[in-house]
């Protein structure tokens, strides 16, 4: 069970405890392999999409190697109604007997009502989203991606000349607004100076928008770009055609920017998924929550391009090696960017403290509104 | 801060660098539109025209390594896509609006299928012509970085402007388009101007697609049209017919558009939505303000179904 | 019609069944051209799937199966078609009087979130539901009424063509409800997807019995009957089908045209404002940005191929949640990409559209005399 060597919610093992005792029973009644597993896969977009969706659907191909594991898969399931049936589909038609939806919005209420109907199924989720007293057939799996974004902005921070940073992000939920705090804290650890200039474009996936948003940003000075899209293609390369550098999210874009990449933020969702696989075929439970970071090897960050240089290297590998130390990000005393003190001096939070999913201000030293 | 930050002046800067930035794909999408409606069909299936020009063009620009060889690509399968509707249009009791609609379906659909391939790989890019050299100013540079689509945009549409009044195809394009009877009895087929302004107008289309994946924002994905086909069409209505207007109100849906992200690099952060909505609340507004009961149907031609 | 006329002096005596068949005869008309194309449709199909080296017999019996096979699919097509229905209903109405209306996207998603907003004080109130839902209902009716009536009132006094006016408030409507609900109006314990607070267990509504499927659908199909009998069977369906034959005719009868226009779009709108409303109470529970899922762009292709008949509109709309229920299984056991049954279905409208050339050609389904 090493996926619960975490700090956070050491309430939750009790819980899921209880759970492995119910799940036990559904595996015991197969033989050590799970042979016959049909697993269901359900992503909100496109598989091939250069960033969220993309970056599970190569993962998950681990699962699929495991020997009498069957994966069924479904693209460009809208978070609607539709997503409900998708999930019944794929249990009633096809016999899955795990399933793992990948979208955020597919959780409240669809993937709960359908652990309630189908006690016998169990569900995956990807977000930081299960708590206790939430069906125990049903579960979460999360990458803490604000780390990999702490190391960008530490990389960051030391490339920017105009100490202007850029950040297109997609809606301001909390997991977007700690990537971007996330970036900025990075920034500003290495360069004071240092402010983040923040964009919604208000949808997750639109390229226009996006591309506007990026021009926006470096008209306005910024020289180094960040993002947190689905799909982040369209910023990096725009930065690149503007001469700026960039860091990325999500997957690998690298290559989309030969002269300005820095590093990128990356969920390594295989890692997760190569456990899962491992629990599968021992024929043992899956865990109702695993969440981690560069500590469980859950994120990482893009090997360094060429607009790196070689002190925001060697500053970025010193980040990352505070993130496997597990050094907290949320240090008191810290402000919002209205002034309000959202964290007093002398707290500190974890890096899996349950209240960096709740957060939603943007730190001081972050220009951008969430409303 | 440094001498290249231009403060405030960014927003009317973005305005007009997003108003050349955004606005091709418009352009050539409603050029096409008017082609089609001043002949007197309507042809709603643009979006997914639009869509398949985009997979279309980044596809070939990929395979042949020529973006403008890919252009052309993506005008031909638009073609393909017009010629079916106006086919189609042309046997009795056939709604062209609904079949518009399906073929807006059909269109999307095949691109997606046949597009999947194409979504990693990069395509070459259509070049840029720069005409900001004189300034010292990187905004200004980068905003006068302008694809030549956006020029031979503005040449089509001031020819057409010019040849629906000036030429003996105009006149037969418009006659068709206002009165089938007297086209008729001039001795044109009805039918075969409609297929051919349809087939054209859908070669419009496609070149507007393959702007979108082949140089702004540049790439092809399944996200990569939100509506802007849909909304071209409207924007013919909005331009009452006249391609100079649709070149006009093309401009002004760009600018509009640039202007949420622009506020927001500026500091102007509240109500983002609303700003991004920019394109849609102005437009309306000034349709409001312009239009009145007498003079919305000037300019309209007589055989349109929509202004029946 | 000189044939009734003959029926009349030559034929008084005509029996009772001849009649009937004959009726039947015409009517058949009406299902046999739609099968027709439909089969046609499908071999065309075949044939690109045949191309692209994917058995045809498989799809369709996976289409089948996925859509209609099993009480389970019955359900998913089922609860896919419900809201179809309302949004179909919102262009097929404006229609009849000639107004092409593709903005019942706002109207749902205005309806959905105006109907998550006024349960919010009830919830708070601890109100039963009989109060809740009511207030939720009539508060998505009207503000689906008054947008889209807004569209036919600008239509009517100021000339603004309605197909692009709707088109641009939708994309408003959907501005206005991402605004409050990422901001003024979030749930605060849902920071992962902005929403406005939910409405509570207690107020969803449930499935019909025995059906699994929620009071939407028979909610729309009486609705949709409800309007069918507007439309074919009283003197405002007839006021409304001369206006839109010919305006000036309407007129010159003393038809007060702003008055159908307005009171039209205004019918329209609640439509799409009740489709918001069971989004809401039935399936979401609360308002977010999954309330924009395109249901009121379909529902125009829907109107469309129903040729704006109400009654029409029902097996259309369980047509289309059919083969997107099936879309799935497709996906699943094919490996093929979602955008196949998207091109099945733009496939399939085309043809259907196509073949609408073929009535009255047929001898058969025009039975002269008895």
């Amino acid at each position: 069970m090493s996926a619960f060597t975490l700090s956070r919610r050491t309430l939750l093992k009790s819980a899921a405890i209880g759970s492995i005792g119910l799940s036990a029973g559904l595996l015991t009644r197969r033989p050590a392999h799970a042979e016959d597993l049909t697993i269901g896969i359900i992503y909100v977009g496109s598989r091939d999409d250069y960033g969220w969706n993309q970056a599970h659907a190569v993962a998950a191909k681990a699962l699929a190697a495991v020997p009498g594991v069957k994966v069924v898969e479904e693209e460009n399931v809208p978070e609607t109604i539709a997503v409900a049936k998708t999930m019944e589909s794929m249990i009633e038609l096809d016999g899955a007997k795990l399933i793992f939806p990948t979208s955020f919005g597919y959780y409240s209420p669809f993937m709960l009502d359908a652990a309630k109907k189908y006690p016998d199924v169990q569900f995956r989720h990807a977000a930081p989203l299960w708590k206790e007293g939430d069906p125990t057939n049903a579960g979460s799996y999360f990458g803490y991606l604000d780390q990999a974004h702490y190391v960008n902005g530490v990389a960051a921070g030391l490339s920017t000349k105009s100490n202007k940073l850029g950040f297109v992000a997609a809606k301001p939920i909390s997991s977007v607004l700690s990537n971007a705090n996330a970036f900025a804290l990075g920034a500003r650890s290495v360069n004071p100076k240092a402010e983040v200039q923040v964009i919604f474009t208000g949808d997750w996936s639109m390229p226009v928008r996006e591309a506007e948003a990026t021009n926006a940003l470096i008209d306005a000075g910024a020289d180094v770009i960040g993002c947190h899209v689905d799909s982040p293609k369209t910023v990096i390369q725009t930065a690149e055609s503007r001469g700026v550098k960039s860091v990325g999210h999500n997957a690998s874009q690298a290559n989309l920017a030969p002269k300005g990449f820095i590093t990128g933020a990356e969920y390594k969702w295989e890692t997760i998924y190569k456990k899962f696989a491992d629990l599968l075929a021992k024929g043992e439970p899956l865990p109702n929550f695993t969440g981690g970071g560069y500590d469980l090897d859950y994120v990482q960050n893009t090997a360094y391009g060429a607009g790196a240089s070689p002190e925001a290297i060697a500053a970025a590998d010193k980040a990352k090696e505070d993130m496997r130390a597990k050094k907290p990000i949320y240090i008191g005393p810290l402000k919002d960017n209205k002034g309000n003190e959202v964290i007093p001096a002398g707290t500190v939070h974890a890096p899996y403290d349950p209240w960096i999913d709740q957060i939603n201000f943007l730190v001081e030293g972050v220009q951008g509104s969430i409303t | 801060m440094n001498e290249t930050d231009i403060g405030f002046w960014g927003v009317p800067l973005a305005m007009f660098a997003g108003a050349i930035r955004v606005s091709t794909p418009f352009l050539f999408v409603s050029l096409g539109e008017c082609l089609t409606e001043k002949s007197g069909r309507i042809n709603l299936g643009l979006e997914g025209t639009l869509v398949f020009g985009a997979m279309s063009g980044y596809a070939v620009a990929y395979l042949t390594g020529s973006p403008w060889f890919g252009v052309f690509c993506a005008g031909l399968s638009g073609c393909f896509f017009g010629a079916i509707h106006g086919y189609i249009c042309k046997l009795p009791k056939v709604n062209d609006i609904a079949i518009g609609i399906a073929m807006m379906l059909f269109g999307t659909g095949l691109a997606f299928f046949f597009g999947k391939p194409f979504i990693q790989p990069q395509a070459p890019h259509l070049p840029s012509i720069s005409l900001g050299g004189w300034s010292s100013l990187p905004q200004v540079r980068s905003a006068l970085e302008i694809n030549p689509l956006f020029f031979i945009g503005i040449a089509l549409a001031v020819f057409m402007w010019w040849a629906f009044k000036n030429t003996r195809w105009g006149l037969i394009v418009r006659m068709t388009g206002d009165s089938a009877p007297a086209a008729l009895a001039m001795g044109y087929s009805v039918d075969w101007v409609r297929f051919l302004a349809t087939t054209v107008g859908g070669f419009f289309a496609g070149v507007g697609g393959a702007f979108l994946s082949l140089y702004y924002p540049g790439a092809w994905s399944e996200g990569l049209s939100s509506g802007q086909g849909l909304m071209a069409v409207a924007l013919v209505i909005f331009a009452r017919w006249n391609p100079l207007a649709c070149f006009g109100a093309a401009l002004l849906f760009g600018a509009a558009g640039a202007l949420g992200p622009a506020l927001q690099s500026v500091g102007i952060t509240q109500g983002y939505y609303f700003f991004n909505a920019a394109p849609y609340l102005l437009t309306l507004f000034i349709m409001i303000a312009s239009v009145s009961p007498k003079r919305s149907l000037k300019g309209a031609p007589g055989e349109l179904s929509i202004t029946k | 019609m000189a044939d009734t006329v003959n029926q009349g002096v030559v034929a008084p005596a005509a029996s009772a069944p001849a009649e009937f068949l004959d009726r039947i005869r015409r009517s058949s008309e009406y299902v046999v051209i739609p099968l027709f194309a439909l089969i046609v449709a499908g071999l065309i199909f075949s044939l690109f799937l045949f191309a692209l080296g994917h058995s045809p017999a498989t799809f369709f019996s996976l289409l089948w199966r996925g859509g209609f096979g099993t009480g389970f699919s019955w359900q998913n097509t089922l609860v896919r078609a419900a809201p179809l229905i309302f949004t179909g209903l919102c262009v097929a109405i404006p229609a009849r009087l000639g107004l092409t209306i593709v903005g019942g996207e706002g109207a749902l998603v205005l309806g959905g979130f105006t109907a998550a907003v006024a349960a919010i004080p009830f919830v708070h109130a601890g109100a039963p539901n009989y109060v809740v839902l009511p207030a939720m209902l009539l508060c998505a009716t009207l503000t689906g009424a008054a947008w889209i009536g807004l569209v036919g009132a600008l239509r009517h006094y100021r000339g603004i063509n309605e197909t692009i006016a709707s088109l641009l408030m939708s994309y408003i409507a959907i501005a206005i409800m991402n605004f409050f609900v990422e901001g003024a109006l979030r749930d605060p314990g849902n920071p992962n997807k902005p929403s406005t607070l939910p409405i509570g267990d207690a107020n969803m509504i449930g499935n019909i019995p025995g059906v699994g499927v929620h009071w939407g659908l028979a909610a729309g199909v009486l609705v949709a009957l409800a309007l069918w009998i507007l439309m074919n069977r009283t003197t405002f369906g007839f006021a409304a089908r001369v206006t839109g034959g010919n305006v000036r005719a309407a007129r010159a009868q003393g038809l007060s045209v702003g008055r159908l226009m307005v009171i039209s779009c205004a019918i329209a709108g609640a439509c799409a404002g009740l489709a918001g409303f069971f989004e809401v109470a039935a399936v979401q529970g609360r308002a977010n940005a999954s309330l924009a899922a395109g249901y009121g762009f379909t529902g125009i292709l829907v109107a469309f191929l129903a040729r704006q008949n109400a009654l029409a509109i029902i097996p259309v709309s369980i047509l289309l949640g059919g083969i997107a229920a099936a879309g799935g299984l497709i996906q699943r056991r094919m490996g093929m990409p979602d955008a196949t049954v998207l091109v099945l279905q733009g496939l399939m409208f085309v043809v259907l559209l196509v073949s609408e050339t073929l009535y009255g050609r047929f001898a058969f389904f025009r039975p002269k005399g008895n």
